[in-house]
């Protein structure tokens, strides 16, 4: 998923910070330096069991709370654990999922798809208790009731096929991105290239952020048949290399001549050349 | 589709209307224009060079793929600076790829090796930058730069090191490219 909003700091500006800065300010009584160090230790993948065991202790931390009641260290602590990859994290992660911050709960969610661990999948299903009915804004927030893109994608990327009959109604849901995140899970989970050509169809969409968003997804999937409609997307070109270098990654694994690359991925380069 | 037009042209005249186009933040129109300017070639450089936009990356980054389609040696200081410190990723890469197909055979063979020098430092300085897509362009660029026999040996020594060490399976896929 393309979130740049997620960072609200660039490598390139962010202030110089060691790894034993960053671990001792988790715990420094500046909430801020706090909040920063654990954006910083995921930025840079500071991956030690000692930084694995402060972020962890982040998730629960009750000291820095938003005027509405949020946990922005447990978010940003979350968001950092889905980068270092250790699965140690994933029973803090889990457990997040019930945090009444919605953001803690999309940024576990998200995390969870990346650390693409099987166990998470019945806290993950049980966010979608209710089906499309419960899935409604929140009223004077800017989000549903739960993170349902994230949660989706991470049912589709850690092969919860048992999730399949679940997820299908969410290609009815009202809001276009859900969609895209119903289809990106479906074709994962069955490989039935009806999904993708779904999500190839949303790159007419009149939105540009939606076939950004569609883009991200065929990507991610690795969806080689959406090469040439990748090519031709009505959106800016780093958006399209970025999906090209899913669909090649995606190649590369099918692939098993480690010496050459195959014709396929030739294409996807080729493609990729010319975007330059 | 008046970009069109005048691009089809062909008319010398029209230059500087197509680069103006470049800011417009209208693609369809801004690629008609890079197409219209590389087919006028060499006559468009003096202007494309002149009239680089310092605010606008989008159109820039258009200014740059169209000096770096017509490949005249005239732009090397352009392009190198702005393969290597533009603060835009796609300007970069455009540059990164002109940089390995400039026709270095124009310049006189007194400035010829310095000229090519140059191209392959600062094309091996940012095969090493943190972001993939700029790695990736650099490749593309260095594959290019390899036809020069001279620059052979440095260029594969490179691509040996990236595909050892470069974690992006997409990166140490196009050295694989380059080398088939």
């Amino acid at each position: 998923m393309i979130e740049p909003m997620a960072e609200e700091y660039s490598a390139e500006n962010a202030p110089p910070l060691t790894k034993e800065q960053a671990i001792a300010n988790l715990s420094s009584p500046d909430l801020s330096l706090r909040y920063y160090a654990a954006w910083w230790l995921g930025k840079f993948r500071v991956c030690e069991p000692i930084v694995v065991d402060a972020l962890v202790a982040a998730l629960e931390d009750e000291a820095d709370r938003t005027e509405m009641g949020g946990y922005p260290l447990r978010r940003n602590a979350a968001r950092a654990l889905g980068k270092l990859g250790d699965h140690r994290a994933l029973p803090g992660l889990i457990k997040c999922l019930e945090c009444s911050d919605f953001y803690v709960r999309e940024a576990a969610a998200q995390s969870l798809e990346m650390l693409e661990d099987i166990a998470a999948a019945p806290a993950l299903i049980r966010l979608l208790d209710g089906g499309v009915a419960a899935a409604i804004q929140v009223p004077g927030r800017p989000h549903l009731t739960q993170p349902y893109e994230a949660v989706l994608e991470a049912l589709g990327a850690i092969g919860a096929t048992e999730a399949v009959p679940l997820i299908e109604p969410f290609l009815e849901h009202p809001v276009p991105r859900v969609q895209c995140a119903a289809a990106r899970a479906m074709y994962q989970l069955t490989r039935d290239f009806s999904y993708g050509e779904y999500l190839v169809k949303m790159l007419d969409n009149s939105n540009l952020q939606l076939r950004r968003v569609a883009l991200g997804d065929l990507g991610a999937i690795g969806y080689l048949p959406a090469l040439d409609a990748i090519a031709n997307a009505k959106v800016e070109n780093s958006f399209k290399l970025i999906a090209l270098k899913g669909l090649l990654e995606h190649q590369l694994q099918q692939e098993s001549d480690a010496c050459s690359v195959g014709a396929d991925a030739i294409r996807v380069m080729n493609l990729m050349d010319s975007l330059l | 589709a008046a970009v069109q037009k005048l691009a089809d042209a062909k008319d010398e005249a029209a230059i500087p209307t197509l680069i103006a186009v470049f800011g417009y933040n209208n693609p369809a129109a801004a690629v008609a224009a890079v197409t219209g300017l590389t087919q006028l070639g060499e006559a468009s450089v003096p202007q494309l060079l002149a009239q680089i936009d310092d605010y606008n990356y989008g159109a820039r980054a258009y200014s740059i793929r169209a000096l770096a389609a017509i490949a005249d040696p005239r732009a090397l200081d352009i392009l190198l600076a702005s393969a290597a410190t533009d603060f835009a990723p796609s300007v970069r890469r455009a540059a990164a790829k002109g940089l390995g197909n400039l026709r270095f055979a124009k310049l006189p063979v007194s400035e010829r090796q310095t000229a090519q020098a140059k191209a392959l430092e600062t094309l091996l300085f940012i095969s090493q930058d943190a972001d993939w897509s700029i790695r990736y362009a650099a490749v593309v660029g260095l594959e290019a730069l390899a036809k020069n026999p001279d620059l052979q040996q440095p260029i594969q020594a490179r691509f040996a090191e990236i595909l050892a060490f470069d974690p992006e399976n997409a990166i140490r896929a196009r050295v694989q490219l380059a080398h088939q």
